[in-house]
């Protein structure tokens, strides 16, 4: 059946919907017939596997090596090369007992299903995975985002007719400026307070290595200072190619005289005895959620910067209506403004509340030290 | 008021005093004229305008967001000005974003009808932290932790003076401040000052140490009974048309003249003279000067009534002259000030205005005694509103600011309780990653069924290893967290007892407690007291009933 088809008949079926149940829409490919939400997460019954579990499962597809997403112990794992090899880096190279490599754009068959990998613009290795039955195509996005990031590719709009997305940044007040803009006003601040030691709070994958790579485009060239749990991850961004300039490790007996760097650790430790040895460090945090004045304040920031790896208010509803679905999921995040404004649009949405996503927890960011 | 902007976001999370002078040390220098008079202007809270109402706000915005999105996302926000701000959607021709002056001088002349077309026409021009200072400024609530104190002392660090000497010009500037900037800047002279009454910077004493004592000669102090009231300045003069006029200050210079016009009448007698006088205000009744308690019915208002003024007459206590007709006395010693002090209180002879009396002593044991039990020290009646003492040396010239060595008090013992930690909440600044405001509670309830009510918090009494250690007890006791704050253990088996001292206490209808105390701190950790034997509420009301009981 041609996508064309597809949509008229889902279009008809939700004009038909308060008369004519179930009857109508037999012999029609559906998202659920595809998908089906299982304690474990995601499962694709046609092809046996999950997307993104939250425990070890048969056969599971990760879309990025964010820890909320990729967890080790699965019995297979297919994921593009980097993620694999992020999750090596995290987990250790038992973190599965067969790897299979995903190429982007390459149509796979697994079981009654054809699946391909396509770039999410998450973090380095971010993909969107599209599932194919019958000439029924969901694409599940992973996390994603829309705006440049010099150290990842940029997302494919993959056209589909049910999308599953993410809606961490689901509220109209998300609408962040870009990265250079934030990112100058760390450097301000640095040339304001020469003597304090700037601690940048970022995650250990993505958000860390795309801040140091933005200062480099910005022309800052000292060294950058690491906590020590995010070297390996940095190193294995600069052995994939990207070039993060020089790095050095945090030595804690010389935090006294680091007056004027620029320090880089997991959020978790800005508030830590760590972070207490720094000369008047002032606490910065990069995150999506410094929109939001009360939630700078609640963790302490003095610089939040508006720098987030996934899609804001309008990427979110500018990526909905260009892959132009007629079934919008929604995994996780603040649904409910989404699948409101999808309902507008005419698109048939569903808020999956799926616990466990958007918790790149800070606990398990230090377990990756 | 785009560099405005910035200078407010940046110093809505800047915790530091310091951090937060060099923002604004930074902004004044880089910001030319008139936009950093108008933004000292506002830091000062003296632009004076219309304020707009969150409802014009809100009607804006529903206009062009769809009510279930707005809801959310206020709900989520949880600030009106924020959550408009965050929503406003881009224009499609923003066109340039207004200057902070042009603001302030179109919000003056603007007329109520024509003004949301114009708020319209800024909101359309501004980006998220440009709305967002904007309607902050329009409705009259900054709230970003800069007193008017501070964003002068950043304008005194730019000409390298000191704060004071802005203060002493100050009533004679106007906004948006040309003159005082070309002063800082070395390009004009210091500018006049013209205020008729003018605030002039208060001396603050230093408490005192049991080591000091006996570094210090009792010969070279002069003793007062310290005075649980407010600290004020009252200051008469002469303005260019010849008018009199008389202002009370409060210790921060604040003018609270129009809440005490009883006083200010008295301040108006030509026998005054052209004078400023440091006191203390207190509520005289039938010759008593009453508790803190009472004179807080009269404290925080913009007016008074009439029954008000009646019920809790306001009555001065003074101790100081810093200035006699027009005559600029603070260069001499205490002693020479307070022998004219004494002439002009005579001279007035009015019963709202009295001397605070010297208390004669010999030996610092002496006085020690009086402090413990002024009643014997001839204080009488009054002793119930006596916080200490005050130690002044004789030889001293009235410096404002806390000078070292010349000033000292010397508090009463304090009230102690034993309490149990409740909650703790993070630090700011230097003590941002640490545990260190507790708010503690005492028992309540029959001894099967009873509970623990929160009475207080304390930031201060600890050392830094206390700290540390307090620190990580929350950490390790830590039973439920809601955002900054943690939950710690209490109950009657687990718990750590706080040793809390604190001067005084007042009734409030706004803590669960009813009570309300004055600056609480940790006295001692009780590491070995078992929660269970924690004082009750009972102790402390019992207090209030009789305060004067120590």
């Amino acid at each position: 059946m041609c996508r064309g088809l597809t949509e008229i008949c889902t279009r008809s079926r939700s004009f038909f919907v308060a008369t004519l149940p179930d009857p109508f829409t037999v012999g029609f490919v559906r998202t659920q017939d595809i998908l089906t939400l299982t304690p474990a997460g995601i499962y694709c019954p046609a092809g046996d596997f999950f997307v993104d579990p939250m425990r070890p499962v048969g056969r599971a597809l990760v879309t990025h090596g964010h820890s909320d997403h990729a967890r080790a112990g699965h019995d297979k794992v297919m994921a593009t090369a980097p993620t694999l090899d992020i999750m090596d880096v995290r987990y250790g190279q038992d973190f599965t007992r067969e790897r299979q490599v995903a190429v982007l754009g390459q149509a796979v068959r697994i079981g009654d299903v054809v699946i391909t990998f396509h770039p999410a613009g998450h973090v380095l290795g971010s993909a969107q995975i599209a599932i194919e039955l019958d000439g029924f195509r969901v694409v599940v996005s992973g996390d994603y985002k829309r705006s440049q990031d010099p150290t990842c590719l940029p997302f494919e709009p993959v056209q589909c007719d049910s999308f599953v997305t993410e809606a961490t940044f689901g509220l109209p007040v998300f609408r962040f400026p870009d990265a250079e803009t934030e990112a100058r006003k760390l450097l301000a601040s640095q040339a304001l307070f020469p003597d304090r030691t700037h601690l940048l709070g970022a995650y250990a994958l993505g958000k860390a290595q795309r801040m140091i790579r933005v200062l480099r485009d910005l022309g800052y060239d000292r060294p950058i200072y690491l906590h020590g749990s995010m070297v390996r991850l940095c190193d294995y961004y600069g052995r994939a190619g990207i070039d993060l300039g020089e790095l050095r490790r945090v030595d804690p007996a010389q935090r006294g005289r680091l007056g004027g760097e620029i320090v880089l650790c997991p959020p978790s430790t800005l508030k830590d005895t760590w972070a207490r040895k720094f000369p008047e460090p002032i606490t910065v945090a990069a995150s999506g959620w410094m929109r939001v004045r009360a939630r700078a304040r609640q963790k302490g920031v003095e610089l939040p910067l508006i720098v987030s790896d996934h899609a804001d208010w309008p990427a979110l509803c500018a990526t909905v209506r260009e892959v132009g679905c007629s079934e919008l999921w929604v995994t996780h995040g603040e649904a409910d403004a989404l699948v409101h404004w999808a309902g507008m649009q005419g698109i048939e949405a569903r808020p999956l509340h799926l616990m466990g996503y958007g918790e790149e927890s800070d606990e398990a960011l230090d377990e990756a030290a | 008021m785009k560099a405005f902007a910035q200078l407010l976001d940046r110093l809505s999370f800047e915790p530091s005093r310091n951090g937060k002078l060099r923002l604004m040390a930074d902004f004044f220098r880089r910001t030319p004229d008139p936009e950093r008079g108008y933004a000292l202007a506002a830091l000062t809270d003296t632009l004076k305008f219309q304020h707009a109402k969150p409802a014009l706000v809100r009607a804006l915005l529903e206009e062009r967001v769809d009510p279930v999105l707005f809801n959310l996302s206020y709900h989520y926000v949880g600030d009106l000005s924020e959550t408009a701000a965050l929503l406003w959607p881009a224009a499609a021709h923003p066109g340039e974003p207004p200057l902070l002056s042009e603001v302030v001088m179109t919000l003056a002349t603007t007329s109520r009808a024509a003004f949301p077309r114009q708020l319209t026409l800024w909101l359309d021009t501004l980006d998220e932290i440009g709305r967002w200072a904007l309607l902050k400024l329009i409705t009259g609530s900054l709230r970003i932790g800069v007193s008017a104190r501070l964003a002068k002392t950043a304008v005194a660090i730019l000409g390298g003076h000191e704060p004071n000497e802005i203060e002493d010009v100050w009533h004679g500037l106007v906004i948006p401040y040309g003159q005082l900037f070309a002063w800082m800047d070395g390009t004009g002279p210091r500018p006049a000052s013209v205020d008729p009454a003018p605030y002039r910077p208060a001396m603050l004493a230093h408490p005192l140490e049991e080591r000091d004592v006996a570094s210090l000669d009792p010969k070279d102090f002069s003793a007062e009974w310290k005075w649980d009231g407010i600290r004020v300045q009252a200051v008469a003069g002469h303005d260019a048309d010849g008018r009199r006029i008389a202002k009370l200050h409060s210790r921060a210079g604040e003018d609270i003249s129009a809440a005490f016009p009883d006083l200010i009448e008295s301040l108006r007698d030509p026998r005054f003279g052209d004078s400023a006088l440091d006191g203390e205000l207190l509520i005289m009744r039938e010759g008593r000067v009453q508790s803190f308690g009472t004179l807080q019915q009269r404290l925080n208002r913009k007016t008074v009534s009439v029954k008000a003024m009646a019920d809790y007459p306001a009555h001065l206590r003074a101790y100081d002259l810093l200035a006699e007709s027009g005559e600029d006395l603070r260069s001499l010693p205490f002693t020479e000030r307070r022998e004219r002090l004494e002439a002009l209180v005579d001279r007035l002879h009015d019963p709202r205005v009295d001397l605070s009396p010297i208390v004669a002593f010999d030996s610092w044991e002496q006085l020690a005694e009086f402090r413990a039990d002024p009643v014997q020290a001839g204080a009488g009646p009054d002793a119930d509103a006596i916080e200490g003492l005050m130690l002044k040396r004789r030889e001293s010239a009235y410096v404002p600011g806390r000078p070292k060595g010349l000033w000292f008090k010397w508090k009463r013992n304090p009230f102690n309780v034993d309490a149990v930690l409740m909650y703790a909440q993070r630090g700011h600044g230097k003590r941002a990653s640490f545990y260190s405001d507790y708010t503690f509670g005492v028992w309540r309830g029959t001894p099967e069924a009873q509970e623990l009510v929160p009475v207080g918090k304390a930031y201060s009494g600890f050392t830094d290893e206390e700290l540390t250690r307090l620190d990580r007890y929350v950490r390790n006791n830590t039973t439920s967290r809601f955002g900054p704050v943690r939950e710690v253990e209490h109950t009657t088996e687990k718990g750590l007892v706080l040793e809390i001292a604190f001067e005084g206490l007042n009734r409030s209808t706004r803590h669960k407690s009813g009570l309300a105390m004055r600056f609480p701190r940790v006295n001692r950790i009780r590491w070995d007291k078992p929660t269970g034997e924690a004082d009750r509420i009972e102790v402390l009301e019992s207090l209030l009933n009789s305060p004067n009981e120590r």
